[in-house]
């Protein structure tokens, strides 16, 4: 028995609302009609291809909120990543960034260097659907990075393990598969790789660095990893790492607990096996095959029937959820100042982009809910889809305006559902919005009046709708 | 007569960005800070002396006629070994009492949890402010955040009070606890239902408290004041947590400090009145505390991340004076030749509230044993 119910809908609709929840942060009925005019595989390919489209214009955002445009602010520019991932035509692009900015957490706190970190994340973007090796080796470079895990404190004679650890235990293979002796001789072989010391802050603010490789500080002796014998450096080290079958498995699970479905807390996959081993089985296999290609791993992943079948299998993070409402109520024609609130917005959530807690990046999954932060999200999107002006909004009201007087409680709360693309729901949740519905009285679009009453009927209904447990997931 | 104790209380106040310690409890007579704090140090003549040693900066009034009424452990030197210069990562340490590893496991968290095990009262932790501190945060624990005392809980943005309570009536049903569906939608319909219940406890809060203390307006006396609310509204709260933001002052110290300092005693003060007045204060203690102290010299501006912090116990029942020893000034103690040498280890403080206030064993809480201070005279304990 189940105590689910399918609200009967376009099965094509439903399957790209669904892909694009997960490439991005979802997208509205408008744009779901326009792509599903594409095959699914087709589809696939144009998000795996963001070449094919450009960056959103971001002309009027600089206009109007010239310091999203300033790195020296992380906080600004995180709100500019959300507004990025709210409307992108690359949103694959925008959400590998975000995938990496969760496995490689780095944080600006430690630091306190904007431009360093902004970098840090565009190399996200650039190299994120790449090659594993070049991946690991731009991260290795990477001065934010360096500084963060201290590799710039690490020389020949003075080897600081912090990055060695970390780049096997979090960033590539997980714990369990490697040896305290492979973390030294990973650390050594990352001797010497540092930043040239950037500008000083004051006076014009902060600039970011840039990587060097000091071979004097390099520790030049043989080292055993792995198995292997050698006068490893660092891009040797990230060689024979991307041959492990434990990097492939490692990645393939991050992949699929970031874009499938949760999966418990990373520090405990050591122990607890993967909830589906054949789905991890087959992007190991194509990550194997294909030396490490995060493209070709991904093309797996989201023409997978399992990755099809996980609706709403996926509790949003703060920033998938905030950026998913502003999808949702569609953005404002020029930039609102509540553009400058969304980091706010999300810190109160539990997530800072650009700021995760610790190298262990955010605890996912149900630990991103509790009273506090549910309070927040449920506030957020109902305040939301409260603005009729917005565009968003409005493209749903005039459907449901489209469809006449004659709909019934079940039929209007049915659309709703289905242009907010809600449409696994439980029972519980259906009846008690069927019951809202009634007590609204008929729909009635003859006079101004009335067309001001429906509407903020029919408002009420959506913010119902995005109070329900259901919109927690996605 | 005997009459049964009150549960005791206890109030966090976080003082974020790292108050500077020396230029609160300022050692006056000695003139070599002159020499290295020209910048931010205050002229002796304009302190309140404290003794032939120290002296409390003039912005501290209010804070210093507690502490000379008796009601304030100022205690000096605070810290632990390795203390880390990040914001973050120094408060996480003091979140959750693990210096060496990241932890997610708040001390007040796991206090909560011994408190009321089986999260029977929403309300036994509160944090005042949006976001739960990492402090109260632990698996199975429900502690509530209060943004907004007077507009609390969900949809406060629907003007309408029977369109908000249909809405919530709605919200209620879509929380009902679901049969067969799951881990994860059984722990999100209990916090659902959490929510509600906390707002319903808190619903006339507002209208059963009356005052004639004016709070300034400011963030802290206003969280205070909202402590204030649901304290003497008797919800059963055991832990409440406050956060004053503003302390990181690398620049302009001397406009900015004597400022955050008056706002942080008068409030404390204003806490203190009020609750005394409503016969609510004699379960109550107060911790400040702050993630680090600040640089011995100042950078011409103002003074930069260091060491050796201080926190300040407060309440009827503390036994009044200075605890442990203020850090060492003679420049061959300094740590790392430029910051203060901490003398307490901030979980000895954390012990001596929990084991002597809260009468609980501290030991799993801190994660081990720490010498404990004296800074009560009596307690509620039986």
């Amino acid at each position: 028995m189940t105590t689910e119910i399918s609200i009967s809908t376009d099965e094509e609709i439903a399957l790209v609302g669904h892909l694009m929840r997960r490439v991005g942060v979802g997208a509205n009925r408008d744009r779901l009609e326009s792509l599903s005019e594409k095959s699914y595989e087709d589809l696939v390919e144009d998000l795996l291809s963001p070449n094919r489209y450009s960056d959103p214009d971001v002309d009027l955002l600089d206009r109007y909120f010239p310091q999203s445009a300033s790195p020296d602010s992380g906080v600004t520019w995180a709100c500019r990543w959300m507004y990025n991932l709210a409307q992108s035509e690359r949103p694959l692009m925008e959400k590998m960034a975000l995938f990496w900015h969760h496995v490689f957490a780095t944080a600006w706190y430690k630091a306190e260097n904007g431009p360093a970190i902004v970098q840090h994340i565009d190399m996200f973007r650039k190299v994120g659907l790449g090659n594993m090796r070049d991946i690991l080796l731009a991260l290795s470079r990477d001065p934010n990075m360096i500084y963060w895990l201290d590799n710039s404190e690490s020389r020949d004679g003075a080897v600081n393990e912090n990055y060695g650890r970390e780049l096997l235990e979090l960033f590539s293979m997980g714990i369990g598969t490697y040896t305290e002796t492979d973390v030294k001789m990973a650390a050594r072989a990352f001797t010497g790789w540092t930043f040239k010391q950037p500008i000083p802050l004051y006076p014009y603010g902060g600039y970011a660095a840039e990587f060097i490789y000091h071979p004097e500080q390099h520790d030049n002796s043989e080292k055993e990893f792995l198995g292997e014998k050698g006068n490893f450096n660092g891009e040797d080290i990230i060689d024979i790492i991307v041959k492990q079958e434990a990097c492939a498995r490692f990645i393939s699970r991050h992949l699929y607990n970031f874009f499938v479905a949760d999966e418990p807390q990373v520090p405990a996959w050591s122990i607890t096996p993967p909830q589906d081993q054949q789905a991890i089985d087959e992007l190991t296999g194509v990550f194997l095959d294909s030396d490490g290609d995060l493209t070709a791993v991904m093309r797996a992943l989201l023409n997978a029937d399992w990755f099809k079948d996980a609706r709403f299998k996926k509790i949003k993070s703060p920033a998938e959820f905030v950026a998913g409402a502003l999808v949702l109520s569609g953005l404002p024609e020029t930039p609102d100042p509540m553009l400058a609130s969304l980091n706010a917005a999300t810190t109160a959530m539990g997530q800072q982009l650009l700021n995760p807690p610790t190298v262990e990046g955010w605890h996912t999954g149900k630990e991103w809910l509790d009273s506090g932060t549910l309070t927040e999200r449920v506030n957020f999107v109902v305040n939301q889809v409260a603005e009729a002006s917005l565009p968003g909004v409005s493209s749903i009201l005039s459907r449901i305006e489209s469809h006449g007087d004659n709909l019934s409680p079940e039929e209007l709360v049915n659309l709703c559902l289905d242009l907010t693309g809600h449409v696994e729901i439980s029972r519980d949740t259906h009846a008690a919005l069927v019951d809202l519905a009634s007590q609204g009285g008929q729909l009635q679009f003859d006079t101004e009046v009335n067309v001001t009453e429906s509407q903020k009927q029919i408002i009420r209904l959506l913010q119902l709708i995005v109070s329900a447990p259901e919109y927690q997931f996605a | 007569m005997t009459t049964k104790k009150k549960d005791p209380v206890l109030v966090v106040v976080q003082l974020s960005g790292g108050l500077d310690f020396m230029n609160t409890l300022i050692p006056y007579t000695d003139g070599r800070i002159y020499d290295w704090r020209p910048t931010v140090s205050v002229a002796a003549e304009s302190t309140i002396s404290l003794d032939d040693r120290l002296a409390w900066h003039p912005s501290a009034q209010a804070l210093s006629e507690l502490y000379n009424a008796g009601n304030v452990a100022a205690i000096q030197g605070v810290g632990y070994e390795n203390a880390s210069r990040s914001h973050f990562r120094a408060m996480d340490i003091m979140h959750t009492c693990e210096p060496e590893k990241v932890a997610t496991e708040g001390w007040l968290g796991k206090v909560t949890r011994e408190l009321d095990p089986n999260s029977e009262n929403p309300l036994t932790a509160v944090s005042i402010g949006r976001g739960l501190p990492r402090a109260l945060v632990a698996p199975g624990v429900t502690a509530t955040s209060v943004g907004n005392l007077d507009k609390f809980g969900l949809m406060t943005k629907i003007e309408q009070v029977e369109e908000r309570a249909a809405n919530l009536d709605i919200f209620k049903r879509m929380y009902s606890p679901a049969v067969g569906n799951g881990l994860v939608n059984d722990y999100l319909a209990q916090t659902g239902r959490d929510i509600l219940r906390g707002a319903d406890m808190l619903a006339d809060v507002p209208s059963r408290y009356s005052s004639d203390v004016e709070y300034a307006n400011n963030p802290i006396a206003q969280a205070l004041r909202d402590v204030a609310r649901i304290h003497t509204a008797g919800m059963g709260t055991r832990v409440f947590y406050t956060q004053h933001v503003g302390y990181d002052y690398h620049s302009l110290e001397n406009e900015v400090h004597p400022r955050m300092l008056t706002e942080l005693t008068e409030a404390i003060s204003d806490f203190m009145t009020d609750i005394r007045n409503q016969d609510a204060s004699e379960e109550v203690t107060i911790l400040v505390f702050t993630e680090f102290g600040r640089r011995i010299m100042d950078n011409g501006s103002g003074t930069d991340h260091g060491t050796g912090g201080g926190a300040y116990i407060i309440g009827d029942h503390v036994s009044g004076g200075l605890y442990a020893e203020y850090p060492s000034l003679d420049p061959k103690d300094w740590l790392y030749g430029e910051d203060l040498t901490h003398t307490i280890d901030y979980r000895s403080i954390y012990t001596s509230i929990l084991e002597q206030w809260m009468g609980m064993d501290a030991q799993p809480i801190v994660g081990g044993t720490y010498e404990q201070i004296r800074p009560y005279n009596t307690t509620m304990l039986v």
